[in-house]
Formats: C-alpha cells, sequence, structure tokens
C-alpha cells in the first residue's frame, strides 16, 4: 500500500482546507478591496444620496460675516473664505468662540442677511443661533450652521451675506 | 495495519469483531457505512417529525398546534438536520460502502479518521436535537444563521454553532479520507476516467467540501466572536455588516446545494445504466459537466440574496452565471435520457426512483431557472415558491436518488433480495404522495405565501390542506422503507453476486453479501 502517497495526498488537502478557512475571514476585507477596485457599490450608493432638488446650473456666494458686541469678552469668527453653494444643496459651516474672560458667559447670536430678500430664501436647518451659548472660561467651541439656499432664490442673486452678531446675555462688568 | 494489508489474512481468521466495541472501534469501511446510514434514518426520523408537526400547524390557518417561536425552532432544526444530519451523512454512508468497492481498494485510506469522522456526527446531532430542551428552546433564525437575529438568541445558539463545527470538522476529514482513497488506491488499469461515475461524483464532491466547509467554519466562527467575545464583523452596532454573512455564508452555501446533488447524479446513472442493460451513454461529457457545475457552483452565491442590496452589475453577473448552471444540468438530463433510450428498459424499485427522480429533479431545476431571474426573484423571495423548488431538487431529487441507491446496493449489502412488492408500495406511495405535498407550494409562492410562518391568510387555506394531507402520507410511507430494509436485513431470497442482470463494476464481482475483507489483493481492471 502506497502510505507516503496517502500522507502527502492528504496533507496536501488539509493545507487546502485550512487555507479555505482563512480565505472565509479574508472575505470581510477583500469584499471592500473588490468594491473600491471596481466601484461596485460605490457609484450606486452615492446615487441614493444624490439631490434632485439641487440646481446645479447655478452657483451663489455666501459671504459669511461675524461681529461681537464686546470684543473684549469674546473672540467670535466667521471661516475666513465665503462659499460658492447651488440652490437647492445642504451646507454645513463653522463659526468659532472664544470666552477671552476669566469667568463664565453666556450670550447668544442674532442673525442677518443682506440682501434683504434674501432671507426669504435661506432656510436654516440647524443653528447655533437658535440656543443659548454657555462658555467656561477661556473655553473656545466650534458652532456649526447647516442650511440650504432653496432654488426659489432669484436668478440675478449672486452673493449673499450671512452675518451674526454676538450678544452677551445677563449682567456687564 | 500496513503488515495485514501485505500479507492478508483469510477472512475466517479475521471476521468482524463481536459486540458494541465491533461498532464504536470500527476501522472498517463497511461498518462505518452502515453506521452512516443508521445515523441518517435516525435523524430523518427526527426531522421528519418536525416536518409533520409543521404541516400539521400549517393544516388550517390561525395557531392550533404549537406558538411561532417553536414553529421557528421546527423550521430551523428541520432545515439544518436534513441537511446536515440526513443527506450529506447518508451520500458519505454511500460513499464508504461503494467507492472502496467499486475502485478496488481494501477500505479507505485512512481508516481510523473514518472512524473519528462518523464519530463525531451523533455528538453534533445531540446537540442539535438537544438544544430543543435547552431554557429559550433551540434555534430558532432561519437554519442559514443570519445576524442580527442570530446573534440575539440564547445558549442554544453557541451549541448550534458548537454542532456545525463538529459536523464541518466530520466532513472535511470524510472528504480527504474520500478524496484520498480515489486518487491513490484505484486497483491496477482503474485509469480516472474509467471509475464509475459514482466515484467520480463524489471526487468532484469531496473537492467542494474540502473548499467550502471550512468557509462555513470560519463564517460561524465570527458569529461565535460576535456573541461571545466582542468583536464586530456583522455587528452594525460596532461597524459591521450584517450582509457581510450572507455574503460569506452563501459562498460556502451554495456550493452546498451541489455537494447534496452531485452524488445524488453518480448514484442514478449506474441505476439507469443497470436496469437499461446499455452503458453510460456520454460518459466523458458526464464528468466534465460534474466538474462544470462544480465550477460554477463558486459563482452564484448571489442569486441567494438579490434583495438584500447589490449593483444591478452584480445581479446581472450572478444571473447569467445561474442560468449558465442549466446547460452541464441539462447535459446530465439528456444524457440519461439518451441512456434510456432503446435501452432493455425493466422497472424494478431502484430504476423507479431513478426515473422518478430525472422527472421531478428537472422540475426543480426549471424552478430554479425561473427564480434566477432576478426580476422575478424579487417577488418570490422568501415565498412558498422557494420552498417548493428546493424540497423538489432535496427530496426528490437528493432524498429520491439515496432511495434508489439504497434498493440497488442492499443486495450486495445483505445478501438478501428486496422485497419487491413492498419496494413498489413504497415508492408509488412516495411518488405520488410528494407531489401532493410539495406541487401547490408553488401555487401558494405564487400568489404570495411568505414562507417560515406558522399562519397565514385564508385565501392559502386550500393549497395548505392539500400540501398538509400529501405531507402526512409522504411520512407514513417511509415507514415502509424501514420495514423494507429490516426485512432485507433479516432474511429475504438469496442474492447472487451480481444482484442485478444488468449490473457491471467491480462490486458485483464481489459476492454477496460483501465479505467483511474485500480486495486485499487488488483485482485487474481490463
Amino acid at each position: 500500500m502506497n502510505t507516503t502517497g496517502n500522507r502527502r495526498t492528504s496533507l496536501r488537502l488539509t493545507l487546502l482546507s485550512a487555507a479555505m478557512f482563512a480565505f472565509g475571514f479574508a472575505l470581510v476585507p477583500l469584499y471592500d478591496v473588490f468594491c473600491d477596485l471596481t466601484g461596485l457599490n460605490r457609484d450606486a450608493a452615492q446615487a441614493l444620496a444624490n439631490n434632485t432638488q439641487v440646481d446645479a446650473s447655478r452657483r451663489v456666494r455666501i459671504e459669511l460675516v461675524a461681529n461681537v458686541q464686546d470684543g473684549a469678552l469674546w473672540r467670535f469668527a466667521a471661516p475666513s473664505l465665503p462659499v460658492d453653494v447651488h440652490p437647492g444643496e445642504l451646507v454645513q459651516v463653522e463659526y468659532e468662540l472664544e470666552n477671552l474672560s476669566d469667568r463664565p458667559l453666556i450670550g447668544r447670536a442674532v442673525p442677518s442677511y443682506a440682501p434683504l430678500a434674501a432671507a426669504a430664501h435661506f432656510k436654516k436647518i440647524d443653528c447655533f443661533c437658535f440656543r443659548e451659548q454657555r462658555l467656561a472660561p477661556h473655553e473656545t467651541v466650534r458652532l456649526p450652521v447647516l442650511f440650504v439656499l432653496d432654488r426659489g432664490v432669484a436668478r440675478d442673486m449672486k452673493v449673499v451675506t450671512l452675518s451674526y452678531t454676538f450678544f452677551a446675555l445677563g449682567k456687564r462688568t | 495495519m500496513e503488515a495485514n494489508l501485505a500479507h492478508p489474512l483469510p477472512h475466517e481468521q479475521h471476521a468482524a469483531p463481536a459486540g458494541l466495541w465491533r461498532w464504536l472501534a470500527s476501522t472498517n469501511h463497511k461498518d462505518i457505512g452502515t453506521l452512516y446510514f443508521w445515523f441518517a434514518a435516525t435523524m430523518f426520523l427526527i426531522g421528519g417529525l418536525m416536518a409533520m408537526l409543521i404541516r400539521a400547524e400549517l393544516f388550517q390557518p390561525g395557531l392550533q398546534l404549537v406558538q411561532p417561536e417553536v414553529f421557528n425552532q421546527l423550521t430551523t432544526l428541520h432545515g439544518l438536520i436534513m441537511i446536515f444530519g440526513v443527506i450529506m451523512p447518508a451520500f458519505t454512508g454511500f460513499a464508504n460502502w461503494q467507492v472502496p468497492l467499486m475502485i478496488g481498494a481494501p477500505d479507505m485510506a485512512f481508516p481510523r479518521m473514518n472512524n473519528w469522522s462518523f464519530w463525531l456526527l451523533p455528538v453534533a446531532g445531540v446537540f442539535l436535537v438537544g438544544s430543543l430542551f435547552l431554557p429559550g428552546g433551540a434555534v430558532a433564525g432561519g437554519w442559514t444563521m443570519y445576524p442580527p437575529l442570530f446573534m440575539q438568541g440564547g445558549i442554544s445558539y453557541d451549541l448550534t454553532i458548537f454542532a456545525i463545527h463538529l459536523m464541518g470538522a466530520s466532513s472535511i476529514m470524510g472528504s480527504i479520507n474520500i478524496a484520498t482513497t480515489i486518487l491513490n488506491m484505484r486497483a491496477p488499469g482503474m485509469a480516472l476516467m474509467k471509475m464509475p461515475l459514482f466515484v467520480w461524483t463524489w471526487l468532484i464532491t469531496a473537492f467542494l467540501l474540502i473548499a467550502v466547509m471550512p468557509v462555513l467554519a470560519g463564517a460561524v466562527t465570527m458569529l461565535l466572536t460576535d456573541r461571545n467575545f466582542g468583536t464586530h464583523f456583522f455587528d452594525a452596532a460596532g461597524g459591521g455588516d450584517p450582509v457581510m454573512f450572507q455574503h460569506v455564508f452563501w459562498f460556502f452555501g451554495h456550493p452546498e446545494v451541489y455537494i447534496l446533488i452531485l452524488p445524488a447524479f453518480g448514484i442514478i446513472s449506474s441505476v439507469i445504466t443497470t436496469f437499461s442493460r446499455k452503458p453510460l451513454f456520454g460518459y466523458a461529457s458526464m464528468v466534465y459537466a460534474t466538474a462544470s457545475i462544480a465550477i460554477l457552483s463558486f459563482l452564484v452565491w448571489g442569486h441567494h440574496m438579490f434583495t438584500v442590496g447589490m449593483p444591478a452589475a452584480a445581479q446581472l453577473f450572478f444571473m447569467y452565471a445561474t442560468l449558465l448552471v442549466a446547460v452541464p444540468t441539462g447535459v446530465k438530463v439528456f444524457n440519461w435520457v439518451a441512456t434510456m433510450w432503446r435501452g432493455s428498459l425493466t422497472f424494478e424499485t431502484p430504476m423507479l426512483f431513478a426515473v422518478a427522480f430525472v422527472c421531478l429533479f428537472t422540475i426543480g431545476g426549471f424552478s430554479g431557472l425561473v427564480l434566477a431571474m432576478v426580476p422575478v426573484d424579487i417577488q418570490l423571495q422568501d415565498t412558498y415558491y422557494v420552498v417548493a423548488h428546493f424540497h423538489y431538487v432535496l427530496v426528490t431529487g437528493a432524498l429520491f436518488s439515496i432511495y434508489a441507491g439504497l434498493y440497488y446496493w442492499l443486495p450486495k449489502w445483505t445478501g438478501h433480495r428486496v422485497n419487491e412488492t413492498w419496494g413498489r408500495w413504497h415508492f408509488w406511495l412516495s411518488a405520488v404522495s410528494v407531489n401532493v405535498l410539495f406541487f401547490p407550494m408553488h401555487f401558494l409562492g405564487l400568489a404570495g405565501m411568505p414562507r417560515r410562518i406558522p399562519d397565514y391568510a385564508l385565501q392559502f387555506a386550500d393549497f395548505n390542506r392539500v400540501a398538509s394531507l400529501g405531507g402526512f402520507v409522504f411520512g407514513a410511507s417511509q415507514i415502509l422503507l424501514l420495514i423494507v430494509i429490516l426485512k432485507c436485513i433479516r432474511g429475504g431470497e438469496k442474492a447472487e453476486a451480481r444482484a442485478w442482470e444488468g449490473a457491471e463494476g467491480l462490486e458485483w464481482t464481489v459476492p454477496s453479501p460483501a465479505p467483511y475483507h474485500t480486495f486485499t489483493e487488488p483485482p485487474e481492471v481490463k
């Protein structure tokens, strides 16, 4: 009987089954690699998220401005660059607020728009101006605004300015 | 062992040991084959009783016998038991008995590993069935074990994973044994392309098992570590992906489907050639068709999960690859019909089951083609149409081929001819009732009845009642088979070495019953 032959064959088959066990685990990362290489399931996932309400034919420049009433207590900064958005597109920007004093402060931002006609089309989904801000001494926070400039905005309106003015609340010293 | 093989002892001095130890410690391929069959028979009884309970609950709308949790446990265990506990062990039983006899080998390549592969199975079977009695009951998430549901169950889920590990280890060892036996231990002159088709189909099945059983073991291991050790392969809360499990599972699952049917093709080829008294039509094309089916099986797993979300390109690929499987399968059906064409046909019980296999398996194949089409599958996913499809291929396909093989080789194993009258009763009762049982399920599925649900809308009541009645008759008919086998073991007309007039092959050159040791001197194959 060919015992060595049997041993060799069974060893090879055992190695094959061990390799397939490892392959089962390798399938988990391999799927990601495969989809990245081929673009499968990547474009499709994007397509699902596409918003048909976006008017890609034009852009509106949004200038972002920050004012603060009492510059000794607060530092309030807008993003340094304006953003170009398509009407209908969901956009997020972040302002920054810092308490320069040694005590806790409470304040609130009030928005305004220029030109005034843009205000009706400026839809804020989430804004820090909805809430009071409470900052510990020397705390810095980033304040997001999530907005859509809706498709109804006039075609000749090329630039819209969003301005926030920050007011301290409560007693002043 | 080697010494014994080199200098074979006369049979009188080396007969079967007596008592329980003969079975516990057996290294004889015939004894182990017999053990596999009795294990499959026991599990068939348990899984069959579960099916009877399911059909009784579905006899009329509303909840009568079992609560939904128990119903889910029954469907889950029925699936796991029938696949891993019945069809696979029964085919391994055939391989143990027949492969050495058909290729002229004295035994399997690794007789001790053979013993170990078998004795893992009863342990796994006890875990599976015993989990019914644990707190919370047995697994109820479906035999496919999909997370997140499978993450949420109790101790029985871990026990089921362990049972799958054991059955997987058993299958892998069994397959390594069978493949090594076939590759290395053929009698001189038995070239690969001279092997009986049953041996070929088992060789290819063994390779499929070695390739995909470890992947299943990996998938359930990932489930186990997700459940108990804080990994997040499939747990979305930790960044895992539950759909990933379906991809890994069906990468195993689809080849598994062919593991359950390829040996059937081999058995049917043996039976049809014998009772047509003609050599197999298109032997080489049969071998190539089997190999093609095996290769294609690795490329079609996505068709089990068309509805989980998949790019259109992937859906099209899986659809076309699946439809392609029909080509080699069609070659096989064509060859069986061509073998029967102008043969001197007689219809003894094995042949009856083989002919029924060819007709009914083809129906299951056709409903598979229907399901392969993406737009149709999205409609029919998880309906009774799918249940009808896989029961046609597994019951009237795999199970009927096992019946055909049992009736065909029992004379060789027991030395007695099978009682033909009882066999025919068993055949006709089974063949009629199985269609009453499963055919209406096509209509139920097309009408939208979902699977795995114990209650249903009133308009499904009539077809369900018909199916249940068919199910009860089919279940009861299988008692006949048990009686036939017991009668055949205990006595009956003496079978000659060549038990069937048209039978060809090495197994018919040894006396019936086959002596405890055969081919200790390799036979000459011309």
